[in-house]
């Protein structure tokens, strides 16, 4: 048996790199020995991948992306389809999770200095998968055709057309009709299960190539590259299979634990995952009181509500929203420290990263409210802070007094 | 790091007030005494929705044979709802009134109830089927406090009585006062509705009950990878110093 199975893949070496390919990213990447909690997050993010596009295929099968039947067709799909409830809550779940796992992967890449040389590269990628996770998530949203599905669209698709001189057009060219509607379903459907999912494949590929490139960051943002024994092997590097693949799996395992406690027992999650109104079919003639995003888009929706508008026009705040989401892609020529984790960092930066934090948990929470005089200033408070941190980093970061980098990793 | 705990925390501190302040609601809702696992309770209230809603309302998403998950057969579907000859057990609920002549009735096409429990919430439609009170300034005669101007009459009067809107001086929204008693006790009437706010609740998501029992189900077996998984690690990272 051994034998058959050993000449089977001796059969495909001879045609197809199928044994190099395993050493160099599985078996023989080495990965910095020193990994902790928030390097789970990477993983995390491809299982939820997988995860988003096997449950997306079958409820494919079974939604209808009419405005005549997108709604009933998802009831459909929770009652007389088998296992069709679980599948849609897997789905939703997923989405925000997506978001969730991907916000903390951001997060971790910031803390320990991950898009700072030779890594700004591989950072954009992420930066790109980020965006293009966006756009997936906002057309998806389109699709169970409730009341915050449309309004939100028309909300978001309006914002296009505040651009000067060409936005009528820009919104008309991206809804397909004047007002979002069977037309602008249609596409986002294509969109959502067709063109994004592939470019959202392709562009994670590209960003594991990257990381296999380039290496690994840690948590003490030291390279292990540095030091290496007599074969060329890092010396505080260990091979990605079989140490990582199977920390990542108690990883994976915590985080189903999770992820079905709330598929299983609080879908809705209070009405953030699923909102409320989003179980009133699709109505153009009547607007909802309170319109608000879904809670991963709150922290911009709240910058663009904050910024005042200008001569009747929202621009101002549609620019605004676009240069925060933006503005990472500028880190690794903003960051002028000495070192890159924010183990050897001075204070400065931990309390310039601490209000981003702040500024970025609050303008999200800002952003589900209705707005009121209060929380606009809030907002506003907020919004400087949050811009704050990317334009003075320059400053902050090259005065800040760093301690020293350690020589080897620390590990236990 | 510590920094950054502990400003979240102040953040966090800061926010409750706040988070106080917003949740203030305008109406005040009674909390409705849900139990999806009390069958004879969604049977009542299954007997209920389909002779007093499903006159005007409709709910498209549900399968009569779908009360086969609280205990009704299929003979008992046909008989105890009397469903008409022409309506098989394996078809949704229609609305006996068209769409169209309702709303030349009350000027609104009455909402479908597919899954009016998940868009408004049980203590919501347990509050306002309990909030009508007569209003002669309104076209159908009623008026209900926790959904002010709605078109829709007490369709329950004989139930429930007529209730009228004692209006308080000067502030406040006013007191309900049973003036006609109806057929049924206010604690019967409260009970009725009860029974078919729990209905209500089934029928948004028949499959809930399902989903908690396979739930525990999925969480143990997750834990005991959990714990096998991590004992692994354990096992292959004993090595690495």
């Amino acid at each position: 048996m051994m034998n058959l199975l050993t000449k089977l893949v001796g059969w495909i070496d001879e045609r197809f790199p199928l044994v190099s390919m395993w050493k160099e990213h599985v078996s023989e990447y080495y990965a910095p020995k020193n990994f902790n909690f928030w390097y789970f997050f990477g993983s995390l993010a491809m299982l939820l991948l997988v995860i988003q596009i096997v449950s997306g295929i079958f409820l494919t099968m079974n939604y209808k992306p009419d405005a005549l039947f997108a709604f009933t067709s998802v009831e459909y799909i929770m009652r007389d389809v088998q296992w069709g409830w679980l599948l849609r809550y897997i789905h939703s779940t997923g989405a925000s999770m997506f978001f969730v796992v991907i916000y903390l992967h951001m997060f971790r890449g910031i803390m320990y200095g991950s898009y700072r040389k030779p890594r700004e590269l591989l950072w954009i990628i992420g930066m790109i998968i980020y965006l293009a996770l966006m756009g997936e998530a906002f057309m998806g949203y389109l699709l169970p055709w409730g009341q915050m599905s449309f309004w939100g669209a028309q909300v978001i698709v309006n914002l296009f057309s505040s651009v000067p001189f060409i936005g009528q057009d820009l919104a008309i060219l991206i809804r397909g009709d004047f007002v979002v509607s069977d037309i602008t379903l249609n596409r986002f459907f294509a969109l959502h299960v067709v063109a994004i999912p592939l470019i959202l494949v392709l562009i994670v590929i590209a960003h594991l190539v990257a990381l296999h490139e380039v290496g690994s960051n840690n948590p003490d943002g030291i390279e292990i590259k540095k030091h290496k024994d007599a074969n060329g092997k890092p010396l505080d590097g260990i091979p990605f299979h079989p140490y990582y693949t199977v920390k990542d799996g108690v990883g994976v395992m915590g985080f189903l634990i999770v992820f079905c406690a709330i598929v299983f027992f609080a879908p809705d999650m209070g009405g953030y995952f699923l909102e409320y109104n989003n179980f009133v079919p699709a109505n153009p003639m009547k607007t909802p009181e309170h319109i608000a995003p879904v809670w991963y888009f709150t922290p911009y929706y709240a910058i663009l509500r904050a910024v005042p508008p200008l001569f009747g026009s929202q621009f101002p705040g549609v620019v605004a929203m676009g240069i925060a989401t933006v503005a990472f892609f500028f880190l690794p020529w903003l960051d002028r420290g000495k070192v890159k984790s924010i183990r050897y960092r001075g204070p400065l930066y931990k309390a310039f990263l601490a209000s981003f934090v702040v500024s970025f948990v609050g303008l999200g929470w800002l952003g589900l409210m209705p707005s009121t005089p209060t929380y606009t200033i809030f907002s506003q408070i907020l919004a400087v802070v949050y811009f704050a941190f990317f334009l003075l980093m320059p400053w902050y970061t090259k005065i800040d007094k760093c301690k020293p980098e350690p020589d080897r990793v620390t590990f236990k | 790091m510590k920094i950054i705990k502990k400003l979240c925390a102040v953040a966090l501190l800061l926010a409750m007030p706040a988070v106080a302040m917003a949740s203030g609601a305008a109406v005040h809702l009674d909390t409705a005494p849900v139990n999806l696992q009390d069958t004879a309770s969604l049977q009542r209230g299954a007997k209920l929705f389909t002779s007093r809603c499903l006159a005007c309302h409709s709910a498209v998403s549900m399968r009569y044979n779908r009360l086969g998950d609280i205990g009704m057969t299929d003979e008992q579907i046909k008989v105890d709802l009397q469903l008409p000859e022409d309506v098989k057990v394996g078809s949704t609920m229609m609305a006996t009134m068209d769409a169209n002549s309702a709303k030349l009735a009350f000027g609104v096409t009455p909402p479908d109830l597919s899954v009016i429990s998940r868009s408004r919430s049980a203590d919501w439609l347990y509050s306002y089927m309990r909030g009508f009170h007569v209003d002669s300034t309104r076209p159908s005669g009623w008026n209900n406090t926790v959904f002010p101007g709605v078109a829709m009459p007490n369709v329950m009067a004989d139930l429930q009585g007529e209730q009228e809107l004692e209006s308080h001086e000067g502030h406040g929204a006013g007191k309900l006062v049973l003036k006609t008693p109806g057929s049924l006790t206010p604690v019967a009437y409260d009970a009725a509705v009860a029974d078919l706010t729990n209905y209500l609740v089934f029928m948004g998501e028949p499959a809930k009950m399902v989903r908690y029992q396979l739930g525990w189900i999925v969480l143990g077996f997750l834990s005991l990878m959990f714990v096998l998984v991590y004992a692994l690690k354990k096992e292959i990272w004993k090595d690495i110093h």
